[in-house]
C-alpha cells in the first residue's frame, strides 16, 4: 500500500472543508476565523507541495514558499487591525463591526 | 513501505482532529494550541513525501511566528467568550451543508484525476533529476535565479507588512513623560545654566 498523490489531495480536501465549515461557526470571533483562514492555506500549500513532488517539479513548492509569506504579512496586519480596532471600541464581536456601513 | 503509510495515517489523523479541534473549540486559547499542533503534524506530512525544507519553513514561520502572534492577541484582549459562542448552532446547517458540497467537489475532483488520463503518479525524466539532489538545494537553485524577483517582491510585501503593522498598532498618548533623547543631547550650557546675580542679604 503506497501513498499516493489522492491521499495527500484528499487530507488537503478535509483541511480545507473545515476551514469553510469553521468560518461559519464561529461567525462572531474574528480571531478564530482568522485562525480558520491559516487553516485554509495550510490546505492550499499541502496541495502545492503534493503536486510538485508528485510531479517532480520544485516549482510547486516555491510557489508554496510564496505563499507562507503572504499568509504570515496577512496574520500580522489583521492582527494588528484587530487590537487597534479593541483598543477603539471595546469589543471584536464581528456583527459590531459596522462602522464603515453607509 | 507499510511503515510510511503507517506514519501517514497518524500524521494524517492529528492534522484533521486538531483542525477540528481549532473549529469546535470552546476558548481561543486552545484553539490557537490545536492550529500549532496542526501545523505540527502538516510538517510531517510535508517530511514524509520529501519535501523537508517547505517542512521546517512551515514549522519555522507558522509555529513559530503566526501562532504565537495569534496566541499574543488572544491573551492580550480581554474578550468576553460567551458572548462570542452565541448562535454557535444556529450557523451550522448551512456551514454543513455548505462544506459537504464543496467537499464532495473535491473529492470528486481527485478522483477523477486518479481516474483519468491525467494521471501524475511517477516521477517524469526531469523531476527525477530534480529530485536526485536534495530538497533544499533544489529549491534554492530555482529561488536565487529564475524566480529571484518573486523572491525580492516576497521578502518586500514582509517589509510592507511589518511597518503596516507597527504604522498601525503604534499610538502617542498624551500626558505620558517620554525620554527624549535628541533634545538632552543637543542643548547647551546658555539654554540651561542662567547666571543670576545675586545681591548682598537679598536673596534671589
Amino acid at each position: 500500500m503506497t501513498i499516493g498523490l489522492g491521499h495527500y489531495l484528499a487530507v488537503a480536501a478535509v483541511l480545507f472543508t473545515m476551514g469553510i465549515l469553521g468560518i461559519f461557526l464561529n461567525r462572531k470571533n474574528v480571531i478564530v476565523i482568522l485562525m480558520c483562514v491559516e487553516l485554509m492555506l495550510l490546505a492550499v500549500n499541502i496541495n502545492l507541495v503534493a503536486f510538485s513532488v508528485f510531479q517532480g517539479n520544485v516549482v510547486g513548492q516555491v510557489f508554496a514558499l510564496l505563499v507562507l509569506t503572504v499568509a504570515a504579512a496577512e496574520a500580522a496586519i489583521g492582527l494588528a487591525i484587530l487590537v487597534v480596532y479593541f483598543r477603539n471600541r471595546g469589543t471584536i464581536a464581528v456583527e459590531d463591526i459596522n462602522a464603515m456601513k453607509g | 513501505m507499510i511503515l510510511q503509510a503507517l506514519a501517514f495515517y497518524v500524521f494524517a489523523a492529528i492534522t484533521v482532529a486538531a483542525a477540528a479541534m481549532v473549529v469546535v473549540s470552546r476558548n481561543p486559547v486552545y484553539s490557537v494550541l490545536f492550529l500549532i499542533l496542526a501545523f505540527f503534524n502538516a510538517a510531517g506530512l510535508f517530511l514524509l513525501i520529501g519535501a523537508e525544507f517547505i517542512a521546517m519553513i512551515l514549522v519555522i514561520v507558522y509555529v513559530g511566528a503566526v501562532a504565537v502572534l495569534f496566541l499574543f492577541v488572544v491573551m492580550m484582549l480581554d474578550i468576553n467568550l460567551t458572548e462570542l459562542r452565541e448562535g454557535f448552532l444556529a450557523y451550522f446547517p448551512v456551514g454543513a451543508l455548505i462544506g459537504a458540497v464543496l467537499f464532495a467537489e473535491l473529492l470528486l475532483g481527485v478522483g477523477i484525476l486518479g481516474a483519468g488520463s491525467a494521471t501524475i503518479t511517477g516521477l517524469n525524466a526531469h523531476g527525477a533529476q530534480v529530485m536526485a539532489i536534495d530538497n533544499t538545494r533544489a529549491i534554492g537553485r530555482v529561488l536565487y535565479t529564475q524566480y529571484f524577483y518573486l523572491f525580492q517582491v516576497a521578502g518586500l510585501v514582509l517589509l510592507v507588512a511589518m511597518i503596516g503593522a507597527i504604522v498601525l498598532t503604534l499610538r502617542s498618548r498624551p500626558g505620558v513623560r517620554r525620554q527624549k533623547a535628541g533634545e538632552q543631547i543637543n542643548r547647551t550650557k546658555e539654554q540651561s545654566i542662567t547666571v543670576v546675580k545675586v545681591p548682598t542679604r537679598g536673596g534671589v
